[in-house]
């Protein structure tokens, strides 16, 4: 772990103006940011540890525990909310039985909201893995977690 | 590639590039910006690849992957040069037909083309298309013509050529008062005149001195600082290299959104290029100036727009604004002289120095000049980016540009400046767009967002979706800001859970107010103004919600019921399949019912029913 993150730190020549940057990196490599990592950070950058965690607790991208295997992100920007991203927000809390924010106790789903992707022509949007998926709907994101593994009643005639 | 050592090389490397365009080539340009690519235009560029490589014809047909052409609504789409021939929603296995018919035979496929909903006729080209016929694409308009990740591409079609105007000048000042005398204003927000910007920095006293372009577009619905990153990089970049010069700056950042990953991988690709050729880097053209740029990008926090926020998050700390009685013109970044603009602010200098400030100047109103990029989103039959002449009414950009509401339903609102902005009625659509005129009305420009919304929206459900993306957001310095949106989502939470008083919306009236007097940044200094102008325009719903404890749109949970249409119910269990709790029950062709002790109201019946037999009263 020590010398991963003295990686990432060299790409950044070890500048502290870089943190956030870092943190972004460090968290690619590993999921989340570890505690240790953040200790590594801290030690090699020179910053104190209660800063980076001012830091990585301040910004929205940074998670301080596992990720789960699935990647959720539903867009709740305002184009998407006006076309009903609140209703399948609740129908994937409902479903995975945790809240946006959270990840599922076998490490299997995450789920978060952010705030606008900017592919408002698409909304509501759903990213799954990656993938983009446009004008969502509650059956639709149903289908989606039953493709992922998740039992689901979905509108498929039985 | 070879450095450009001085004017002179410029222009002949411009014209050799440009020599090299053939205009009667023909040229497959596809929109891969990221509205598109989300469509899946990534199979569709393969396919023609493909399929150009099994005809020979790679070299005799050009394939250009351009930024976004702005009409997302009809993604994924090509124009086809030289006829400009315009396919919208296209599939993939449309590809072969376009080569043969369109490319090879010249013959234009009729079910490609956009069909103009009211007079159903089919649009051949490009410009005629209503989306684009009233826009005006001065800042925009070029990334249909180029490659984002191809410098030659931008020198062929005279790129750059504004800073090497600039630099044979050699008069820094008369850069400054060319933007002052344009009127340019900050696209980002604020309409801060940019000319008066760019002087005080120049005078301020301090070294170094930093340039730093905004890209932190946070404002939810609003995507265009994206698309010009993605679409046309190096327009900033010339805007920004001929900023720092008027300036005096040689330390340039960008700061942008790490939610965009195209953008950043285009801009740190051009800034790459810029620097290789000699755009970047030392002695910028031979003319002895200095001048490169660093990308620093955000963790995702909305309050990161704000200048003194943007500042500490590139300083490695949480970005907390700070007061501002001293500015960022004297004391920004670092605390030294910071000239901070928008990527779209940037990307409208070239334009102007190009073209002159007499010629800028007599675009738009009279003191909001040039055009400015929208994003139209929403229930809006066009969603997409349109760049139009401030001064435009709503009416026309929503009526004419974006043709309409969707399904035939009534407009209600459009939300324009994102969080820190307003909702506006009908009655005032035929007001004209510029900074001052949508102040006036409560709501402000912002960064360009219009959200549109029809009768099935709750204006307050929309105040009170704002007010928690923004007690989400607020970074907690201000208590007035802190708490005082916190509570007033409280309130509107009541409101929308039936239990409102009429004295609340004295009390958010209030709270508003001190909230705005009572904050350091514009972020708590706006946040009241989406219940402000929603009690002032659409005070009857508020006090539906209220005083008969209804929601009139249909969307506050505790105030709806579902209910199912006996004579349009068919009983083909579409509902039942979906209910999640067992709530919507019923025989095989026999309607169905809803026991309201178990509906959750989830939508999901709604949803699946394809005879319109769900009520929602």
């Amino acid at each position: 772990m020590q010398e991963k993150v003295a990686h990432i730190i060299g790409k950044y020549h070890s500048d502290k103006g870089f943190l956030v940057p870092i943190l972004q990196d460090v968290q690619k490599e590993f999921n989340y940011l570890p505690k240790e990592a953040l200790t590594a950070v801290g030690t090699q950058l020179q910053v104190p540890l209660s800063r980076i965690y001012e830091v990585a607790t301040f910004y929205r991208a940074f998670s301080l525990t596992p990720r789960g295997k699935h990647q959720l992100s539903l867009c709740v920007g305002t184009a998407c909310h006006v076309r009903g991203a609140p209703m399948i927000q609740d129908g994937i809390e409902r479903v995975l039985d945790i809240r946006a924010g959270q990840t599922t106790a076998d490490l299997e789903f995450t789920f978060e909201t952010v705030n606008c992707l900017g592919a408002c022509a698409l909304g509501p949007i759903l990213v799954v893995d990656g993938e983009y998926q446009g004008q969502v709907t509650l059956s639709k994101a149903n289908k989606l977690l039953k493709k992922l593994g998740k039992k689901v009643a979905t509108d498929e005639e039985d | 590639m070879k450095k450009i050592k001085s004017a002179a090389d410029l222009k002949n490397l411009q014209e050799e590039l440009n020599a090299r365009l053939d205009p009667n080539k023909p040229c497959i340009a596809i929109c891969c910006g990221t509205g598109c690519l989300a469509h899946g235009t990534r199979h569709l560029v393969e396919r023609f690849q493909q399929e150009l490589a099994d005809r020979q014809l790679t070299d005799k047909i050009g394939l250009r992957r351009t930024g976004c052409h702005g009409f997302c609504e009809r993604g994924p789409m090509v124009v086809i040069h030289p006829q400009k021939i315009f396919y919208q929603r296209l599939k993939v296995d449309d590809v072969p037909e376009i080569i043969d018919k369109t490319i090879l035979g010249g013959e234009v496929i009729d079910r490609l083309l956009y069909r103009d909903p009211v007079t159903k006729e089919r649009i051949v080209h490009e410009h005629e298309v209503p989306f684009y016929k009233k826009q005006m694409r001065l800042v925009f308009g070029m990334n249909g013509m180029i490659e984002p990740t191809s410098i030659e591409d931008y020198l062929a079609i005279g790129g750059y050529g504004a800073l090497a105007k600039v630099l044979a000048q050699a008069d820094p000042q008369a850069v400054i008062d060319e933007i002052s005398a344009a009127g340019l204003r900050g696209r980002g927000g604020g309409g801060f005149p940019t000319g008066r910007k760019w002087d005080a920095t120049r005078k301020a006293a301090g070294s170094p001195k930093y340039v730093i372009c905004n890209a932190d577009e946070g404002d939810p619905g609003a995507y265009m600082d994206r698309s010009l990153l993605e679409g046309n990089p190096h327009s900033v970049l010339e805007g920004m290299i001929i900023g720092a010069y008027a300036i005096g700056s040689s330390h340039g950042y960008i700061y942008v959104r790490n939610e965009y990953p195209l953008a950043v991988e285009n801009i740190t690709l051009a800034i790459d290029k810029a620097r290789q050729m000699g755009l970047l880097g030392e002695n910028i053209l031979g003319s002895g100036f200095d001048f490169d740029i660093v990308i620093n990008r955000g963790g995702g926090a909305f309050v990161c727009g704000e200048s003194s926020a943007l500042f500490a998050s590139i300083e490695g700390r949480a970005g907390e604004p700070r007061a501002k009685y001293v500015h960022a013109t004297d004391k920004g970044l670092y605390d030294k002289p910071t000239c901070l603009n928008n990527v779209e602010t940037w990307a409208n200098v070239p334009l102007i120095i190009n073209r002159g400030a007499q010629w800028y100047a007599g675009i738009g109103t009279e003191h909001s000049k040039g055009t400015k990029i929208f994003s139209l989103v929403g229930k809006i039959n066009n969603t997409g980016l349109v760049e139009v002449p401030m001064g435009i009414t709503l009416r026309e950009i929503i009526y004419e540009i974006g043709e309409g509401i969707p399904k035939g339903r009534r407009f209600k609102a459009v939300q324009t400046g994102g969080p820190s902005g307003g909702c506006i009625p009908e009655a005032l659509l035929d007001m004209p767009v510029d900074f001052d005129e949508l102040t006036k009305l409560g709501t402000m420009m912002g960064s360009g967002g219009m959200i549109v919304m029809d009768e099935r929206n709750c204006m307050v459900d929309v105040a009170k979706y704002f007010l928690k993306f923004l007690e989400e957001e607020s970074c907690g310095k201000c208590t007035p800001c802190r708490e005082g949106i916190y509570q007033m989502r409280k309130i509107l939470d009541r409101i929308t859970n039936g239990e409102g008083k009429l004295e609340d919306l004295d009390t958010l009236e209030w709270m508003g107010q001190a909230i705005k007097d009572g904050s350091l940044c514009a972020l708590g200094g706006s946040a009241p103004n989406p219940v402000l102008t929603t009690l002032r325009y659409f005070r009857s719903e508020y006090e539906a919600h209220i005083v008969d404890k209804k929601c009139p749109a249909g969307v506050c949970k505790a105030l709806i019921t579902y209910g199912i249409d006996a004579d349009k119910c068919t009983g083909c269990r579409a509902c039942t399949r979906v209910c999640p709790t067992g709530a919507a029950t019923g025989e095989k062709k026999e309607v169905h019912q809803i026991d309201q002790e178990k509906c959750i109201k989830c939508g999901a019946c709604y949803e699946a029913c394809k005879f319109d037999a769900i009520t929602i009263a």
